[in-house]
């Protein structure tokens, strides 16, 4: 199972910035089962959403938001209610966020961090990889994670080696800064580039031992 | 001397890349280096440049110094994690290194161990805002250092030629809020696409050298259009080289050189040579350069 945590609201509310009208998209998978995602995720995201002075535009949940296919087909039916949100904020982890970010063409925000990649998801994930780092970062890189698709998973914007789109390691491989330059130049957020991220915790990407000793993250426990 | 001050004085600085030895004979390097002393302001010394093995940039820095030469010590990301890059500042203060340059580094794949394992646990942003903190007495964890804290003039790269070029601006600028001083460029053969790059950072206020890579031979030339990022050798110079023959290659390549620096001369604070070897030639540049 995927263990996901949520992120502090605060720093939710920060990344969602002037946006006023969020649509939320839980998962009802590994989510579902740690609380980030859900009914129960959903229904508290979404009145801490309205306390905070956002209109939700509508919620919807899906089984398992790692399968390309299914979300596409299902988000279809809620196109109007997406269409009329600044932002997608969604209830997963960063498989989860990556194809959301691939089908819909909007912003997409991750309410929550994750922590463990560990057992199975849904489905497979094709070119959406989560590191598991703790500390998701996709609402800024436009959905595309700078973790996994950059070589040297920079945090800060694209190497001297990115070369025609191309990153320096393989040619045939493209470099993550460059998708993240189009994808947020397609949606309007160039901006987000401006923004300092400073060195990772890397410590996030332990689970604590209170979670360790959970069931959540080991099932013989 | 800090490079800063060389700016302060208004002069147009000229730096000079040296790569230390896959070895330990560090001393012939630095001999081979007297007839620049009296051209050049300061020169960099590289961090396993390309990410191949060679003899440290710390060590090599010390021995300029000690042969009354400024030297710039580069240092890269690739091979060291927050607490290694953090020493490595304080001991180059220790040393007497005022100069340092900021980068991300090759990846290890491009090198001669390509096996190893590519570090990166800071960014060439992280990394300069982590010196910065160390020269305001903080390590990155917070931490008091004790004593005066370092003191260096703090150097960062940009290529002037990167497409699209808004994104590498930008950085740039987060360089720059981050603690970066001055500016060395990849190398520059485009004279107006330079001029039209200063031209969108001129708001920075930051000294920005450009970079000058001697051309060896056309097939260098054409390796780099294919290779090298943001590098684009123009048809016209890699003819002219071509023209000039084998015998004539060496004049030639000093001609272009000196004539690409008197051509950017009116747009930068500086420039930034890598010979890449062929540091004996570079004399020959500067004064047909006029410099």
């Amino acid at each position: 199972m995927l263990f996901t945590k949520d992120k502090p609201l605060e720093e939710i509310l920060e990344s969602l910035g002037a946006e006023s009208n969020i649509f939320l998209l839980a998962c009802n998978g590994c989510a579902e089962v740690c609380e980030t995602g859900g009914e129960k995720g959903l229904s508290t995201m979404k009145a801490a959403m309205e306390k905070a002075g956002k209109k939700v535009t509508g919620t919807d949940s899906v089984d398992f938001l790692c399968n390309k296919v299914l979300v596409a087909t299902r988000l279809n039916r809620e196109m109007d209610k997406i269409e009329q949100a600044d932002s997608i904020l969604v209830l997963t982890c960063g498989i989860g966020v990556q194809v959301v970010s691939k089908v819909v063409n909007k912003v997409v925000h991750p309410s929550a961090n994750t922590i463990s990649v560990g057992g199975l998801q849904g489905l497979w994930a094709s070119d959406e990889r989560c590191e598991a780092c703790g500390d998701c970062a996709l609402d800024y890189t436009g959905g595309i994670c700078p973790i996994t698709f950059c070589a040297k998973s920079l945090l800060n914007g694209a190497c001297g080696g990115t070369h025609d789109g191309k990153c320096e390691v393989d040619s045939e491989k493209d470099c993550g800064w460059q998708l993240i330059y189009e994808r947020l130049e397609k949606i309007g957020r160039l901006e987000n580039l401006k923004k300092f991220h400073k060195a990772r915790d890397h410590s996030k990407m332990f689970p604590s031992k209170d979670l360790r000793e959970t069931s959540f993250y080991d099932i013989e426990k | 001397m800090k490079l800063t001050e060389r700016f302060k004085e208004g002069k147009f600085v000229i730096t000079c890349e040296v790569g230390p030895p896959k070895g330990i004979e560090v001393e012939k390097l630095i001999d081979e280096l007297e007839p620049l002393r009296s051209k050049i302001d300061a020169f960099n010394v590289t961090d396993l440049q390309s990410s191949v093995l060679r003899a440290g940039s710390m060590a090599t820095c010390r021995l300029l110094k000690d042969k009354d030469y400024e030297p710039i010590m580069q240092l890269t990301c690739r091979d060291r994690n927050r607490l290694g890059l953090q020493s490595d500042v304080l001991s180059a203060a220790v040393l007497g290194i005022e100069n340092l340059l900021c980068l991300t580094g090759d990846h290890p794949q491009l090198g001669d161990h390509p096996d190893a394992m590519p570090v990166f646990d800071l960014d060439s942003v992280q990394l300069l805002s982590a010196v910065k903190g160390l020269m305001n007495g903080k390590d990155m964890a917070g931490n008091d250092l004790e004593g005066a804290p370092p003191q260096f003039a703090i150097g960062a790269t940009v290529n002037p030629g990167a497409d699209p070029l808004e994104p590498q601006i930008i950085k740039m600028e987060k360089k720059i809020a981050a603690g970066a001083e001055f500016f060395q460029t990849q190398a520059v053969y485009e004279v107006d696409k330079f001029a039209n790059f200063c031209e969108k950072v001129k708001h920075l206020k930051v000294p920005v050298m450009a970079g000058i890579v001697l051309l060896k031979s056309p097939g260098m030339a054409k390796f780099m259009n294919a290779n090298v990022a943001g590098v684009h050798v123009p048809d016209a110079i890699i003819d002219e080289l071509a023209g000039a023959g084998k015998e004539g290659r060496v004049e030639k390549s000093i001609e272009i050189s000196a004539r690409l620096i008197k051509e950017l001369k009116g747009s930068c604070r500086g420039i930034h040579i890598m010979a890449l070897g062929w540091e004996r030639h570079v004399p020959a540049i500067l004064e047909m350069a006029g410099l």
